[in-house]
């Protein structure tokens, strides 16, 4: 079977969307230690941050990387939604979940709305082409961006501030059935371990939300000025 | 006990189908949810109407004719249950129950409240055999087996086939009962000359049946009434990507 074919199958778009969540999954960790360096000052933020643009063409091929990694792992679920979609065309009058959660039976939505998120997260902090709180355009006093500046005002805003939390709300929601399903999925979950791995992926959603929410919390009372 | 039915009633394949309600008056609490439907059948053949169509054979909850979905859960409210095996009991006088069948695109219904399962039958065809003359049984303890694999491929083994997983699941998937069909064979020596062909065939012909795709509900294992875990779903995930990546071998 070719590669193509076995990407296509009902497991193959499985595993697909598990490999392709799992380097999402790094990106998210990564971007999230890298931003809580705010807490250790004006001077390690933007430090870090130019690091990040010092890498010149690198960085093109990080964010085209991401970028397709995100489109592959779109790809599988429309697999997965079409397959499932055709495989019962009437309908039942009732049927009743008895073990599924909230959070597997919102994936489609909850992926959805991460991908707006994700659009206005990068239109805001990257490209600047939303700014609610006149928070672009700081500079440090060697001309380079001003990253923590345009953090803690753009986080001062009340409104931004919400929007945030209520991205990171969704992101622990897709990430709680997220985490816990790619490894059934890979194959890791057996008897002995299945209680514990069912466990993993809502304190992994719950971990990357109390750390991404800690940021705008930490500017609007104050704590980070 | 009085009870009201709303039954999937539907003359064919071809036909539209839709929910008629029937009251059935002194049902006992003893009765199996089948024998329910006997007395109804029997009073609707007095009256002159025709009975209602419904899979059963063996009654003993280990053939995996009986099917129906009762109040929306596969095999009705009992867990580990198979339909025949379930008892009025488990309902109260004056309930409302409703009744339908099996829903997928690989399951036809091909009058009332049975459905064509002959998908089921041409995945096995498709692999969950092997293919060797077995000669007559061996000396006991020839070929040993570990206990931990054996009581895995027992487990696995206990599939009735009933479809209930599928039923419930919902993504329409078969995933439960192909792993469990694999699962039995991968964890004894004799399964392994074909095994990665066998995950690979079987699983093709679980999506040209028209199954839909496992997305990690785990309805399929509450309501499978051999209790089947999702673990050989992992398992078979393996088994299939290994097959897909590394050839027959």
């Amino acid at each position: 079977m070719s590669l193509g074919n076995t990407l296509k199958s009902s497991i193959g778009a499985k595993v697909l969307m598990a490999v392709t969540g799992i380097l999402l999954i790094l990106f998210v960790i990564g971007h999230m230690l890298g931003n809580l360096q705010v807490f250790l000052g004006p001077e390690k933020l933007n430090s870090y941050a130019q690091t990040l643009q010092d890498l010149g063409p690198l960085l093109w091929v990080i964010r085209i990387g991401l970028l397709a990694i995100l489109l592959l792992h779109i790809y599988a679920a429309i697999t997965v939604v079409k397959m499932s979609k055709a495989a019962r065309p009437v309908d039942y009058q009732q049927r009743k979940d008895l073990a599924t959660s909230f959070a597997a039976r919102t994936m489609l939505v909850s992926g959805l709305l991460l991908v707006v998120f994700i659009v206005f997260h990068i239109l805001h902090f990257t490209v600047g082409a939303i700014d609610l709180a006149g928070s672009t355009g700081f500079e440090t006093e060697d001309g380079h961006k001003d990253v923590y500046s345009m953090v803690v005002v753009g986080f001062q805003h009340m409104p931004t501030t919400a929007i945030y939390i209520l991205g990171m709300l969704i992101l622990c929601l897709h990430l709680s059935h997220g985490v816990s399903s790619l490894m059934q999925t890979l194959g890791f979950r057996n008897a002995s371990n299945a209680s514990t791995i069912d466990k993993v992926g809502p304190a992994f959603g719950v971990f990357i939300f109390v750390g991404n929410v800690s940021m705008p919390l930490a500017a609007i009372t104050g704590i980070i000025s | 006990m009085k009870i009201t039915l709303h039954v999937w009633r539907q003359k064919d394949a071809n036909s539209q189908g839709g929910m008629k309600p029937y009251e059935v008056d002194g049902v006992s609490k003893d009765m199996s949810f089948l024998e329910m439907l006997d007395m109804l059948n029997e009073q609707l053949i007095v009256q002159g109407k025709e009975p209602i169509a419904f899979d059963h054979d063996c009654r003993e909850g280990i053939c995996g004719t009986c099917s129906l979905m009762i109040n929306g859960v596969a095999h009705g409210p009992d867990g580990s249950t198979t339909t025949c095996q379930l008892h009025m009991r488990s309902f109260k006088d004056g309930d409302a129950i409703h009744i339908e069948p099996w829903r997928s695109r690989a399951f036809p219904v091909v009058r009332d409240l049975v459905v064509d399962r002959s998908s089921f039958d041409r995945i096995i065809q498709a692999g969950g055999y092997i293919s060797i003359n077995a000669g007559n049984a061996q000396d006991a303890n020839n070929l040993p087996i570990a206990k931990h694999s054996s009581d895995l491929s027992m487990d696995a083994a206990a599939c009735i086939g009933c479809g209930a997983c599928v039923a419930s699941c919902p993504n329409g998937s078969a995933m439960l009962f192909v792993a469990a069909k694999i699962g039995h064979l991968a964890h004894v020596p004799q399964g392994q000359p074909e095994r990665a062909k066998r995950a690979r065939n079987m699983v093709a012909q679980m999506d040209a049946e028209g199954f839909g795709a496992c997305s990690n509900h785990y309805e399929c294992e509450a309501v499978c009434p051999k209790d089947i875990p999702v673990n050989f779903i992992s398992e078979m995930n393996k088994d299939f990507m290994k097959a897909s990546l590394c050839g027959d071998s």
